[in-house]
């Protein structure tokens, strides 16, 4: 186990350094630099004070040598520093991490629950009419845009029931705060949910069927277990395993899907940031954002094949 | 053909050297029985139609602006309504498709491209190549599309042409990794080291053999991409970002549309090119299933 974790740490090196690498490509294609960002667009600065400050900050070294220097300061957490607002971009992206990882967990929480269930029941009933219904739905639910799914269910469940508000993170002066939060949570969690329910219903579903047909399913069946307790407790663990690495496989679009929902639904998170940033041209904030996104679907990627490894053993000698 | 085909079917148990081609009658006749990849067809044809037709089924100008009539909803004289500047809605759906539609098909025949041949190379050469290429695919794969596309839109200008280009270059890795797989596995098969044993060379071997024989997944991958790429450029449009107006995509007509008064007072404005994009994505993804099973039957009842 130690050696496939070695193995895995270290292939991820070259991927990590090669998303920086892209990262610094995308903002030396921006218009301006580092020190452009610093300066007030409403202040003349003289032609030989620019020269000075770019050979003190190093900005006149040549890329390799600037990445470096980019890549060190990255290391500590500096991201630059946003055109517009003139904050930290790190600073700013932590102020916005909550929200985000609220919605994601949420949705990932919601389908994963309901994506299992529902391929487990499409599995055990293959080719009744819940099985084509549930196998019909899942491909509406991959196929409708988020933003679009967000707007319907806004005006279904928000201004038509008006059971829940149609956005924001909260309201005020609301007596219970986490009930509250729930409320606003539950549109915005569903739509960025969906997509992933449908590929896990699908996936869940021919993973089962495959497992179902094995040897030990038809001896535990045959030593007298129930066809429940059989399924539940022989089939399904088998089946889960590859379900790991569709989780993993589909995070980065639930990292894309959760800029479009909290658009969508005006959720102060990281994706709304990054939407505002991009459309005022603060490329800082941008690429900021786009950095960490990608780290972080880096070490889920890793995470998942940790875990992969963990559930099936034979994973760890290939 | 014909008789290959109903050789394959007569017989149960086939000889696996035609199992492996199936004629191209047993093809249409397979994808056509798949119920729901010939709605889908039928649907993407006429939605191509339509689009390709916009100037002759509609009377109007898509960027025509009419201050008489702002914000009507539906009626005999604008199908669909029209939006907040008087333009009529069913002419800038019909125009909008062409764009969204041609964006996704250009995406994928860049990306595909790519990929096929990143992906044969990474196959049969194998080793450091192989090791190379598939750790740029995975820092591609890293980058979350819409993300990348994000960054990217505002650097090199958000025209489609752009666009086309920018999804291409960001979809090869899907691609490449099925036709890695699909070459590892058909080159340790019989027929190519039989191949090899009576002196074909090694280009007449991957042109007659190996590229045929991989094409069937490759074709679905694609297809799915399709309905992939539609769904982020209409994404990006509908952020603000991608293809911008007056130009209409059925993204941006929803960019619009997104405020909470235009949502719940409008539903007409952003109801239809919703329905558009959910509805030709649905049917590009069931032709992508049905292909799937059509293409070899050894796959059918696996998903």
């Amino acid at each position: 186990m130690y050696a496939f974790l070695l193995r895995r740490l270290l292939m991820m090196i070259p991927v990590a350094i090669g998303v920086s690498v892209l990262a610094f490509l995308f903002q030396e294609l921006s218009p301006g630099d580092a020190l452009d960002a610093m300066i007030p667009p409403d202040v003349a600065v003289a032609d030989a004070d620019l020269e000075y400050w770019r050979s003190r900050l190093g900005l006149d070294q040549p890329a390799p040598i600037r990445y470096l220097h980019w890549m060190g300061r990255v290391l500590q957490g500096d991201l630059g520093y946003s055109l517009t607002s003139h904050q930290s971009v790190g600073r700013m992206i932590l102020n916005r991490l909550g929200p985000t990882a609220l919605l994601m967990a949420f949705a990932l929480l919601l389908s994963t629950v309901l994506g299992i269930a529902t391929g487990v029941v499409s599995a055990v009933r293959q080719y009744s009419w819940l099985d084509y219904l549930l196998t019909v739905s899942a491909f509406f639910w991959l196929s409708v845009p988020g933003f679009f799914m967000g707007m319907l269910l806004i005006y279904i469940f928000a201004v038509w029931l008006a059971w829940v508000p149609p956005f924001g993170y909260s309201s005020p002066g609301a007596a219970n705060v986490w009930l509250d939060r729930l409320h606003h949570l539950l549109l915005p969690g569903i739509s960025l949910g969906l997509e992933l329910t449908a590929a896990l219903t699908r996936y869940v579903r021919s993973s089962l069927l495959e497992v179902l047909g094995a040897d030990y399913i038809r001896t535990a069946r045959a030593k007298g277990l129930s066809d429940v307790v059989s399924v539940l407790k022989h089939g399904l663990p088998n089946a889960l395993i590859p379900v790991i690495s569709v989780i993993g496989l589909r995070l980065p679009a639930l990292f894309g899907g959760s800029v479009v929902i909290e658009t969508v639904f005006q959720w102060p998170g990281m994706g709304n940031m990054l939407v505002n940033a991009a459309r005022s041209r603060d490329y800082p904030v941008v690429m900021g954002v786009t950095l960490f996104v990608s780290v972080m679907v880096v070490i889920s990627t890793l995470l998942t094949d940790i875990a992969y490894a963990v559930a099936d053993p034979r994973i760890r000698y290939h | 053909m014909q008789t290959a085909d109903t050789c394959t079917t007569d017989n149960s148990p086939a000889t696996p050297g035609t199992e492996k081609r199936p004629g191209r009658a047993g093809f249409w006749a397979r994808l056509m029985r798949h119920r729901l990849a010939a709605a889908g067809l039928v649907f993407v044809i006429l939605m191509v139609a339509a689009t390709v037709l916009g100037p002759i089924l509609s009377p109007y100008d898509p960027n025509e602006m009419n201050f008489l009539h702002i914000s009507q909803p539906p009626s005999r004289q604008f199908p669909l309504g029209t939006d907040e500047l008087g333009r009529d809605l069913a002419t800038r759906l019909l125009y909008g498709g062409r764009i969204s539609l041609a964006v996704g098909v250009g995406a994928v025949a860049i990306s595909t491209s790519l990929g096929l041949a990143l992906g044969a190379l990474s196959g049969f050469l194998g080793g450091r190549v192989d090791a190379i290429i598939m750790r740029v695919a995975e820092i591609f794969l890293s980058v979350p599309t819409l993300l990348a596309m994000i960054a990217i839109a505002p650097l090199v200008g958000p025209s489609p042409t752009n666009i086309v280009l920018a999804l291409g270059i960001f979809g090869w890795p899907g691609v490449a990794r099925v036709t890695r797989g699909q070459v590892l596995q058909v080159r340790s098969e019989l027929f190519v080291e039989a191949a090899t044993a009576v002196g074909g060379s090694r280009l007449r071997i991957i042109a007659r053999h190996v590229l045929p024989n991989i094409a069937a997944p490759v074709i679905v991958a694609a297809t799915l991409q399709v309905a992939t790429a539609i769904l982020t450029e209409s994404s990006l449009s509908f952020l603000g970002l991608g293809v911008q107006p007056p130009t209409p995509t059925w993204g941006n007509m929803l960019h619009a549309a997104q405020s909470i008064t235009v949502v719940v007072q409008r539903p007409w404005q952003w109801l239809a090119p919703g329905a558009a994009i959910a509805l030709t994505v649905l049917s590009i993804n069931f032709i992508g299933d049905g292909l799937r099973d059509a293409l070899d039957p050894r796959w059918q009842k696996r998903s």
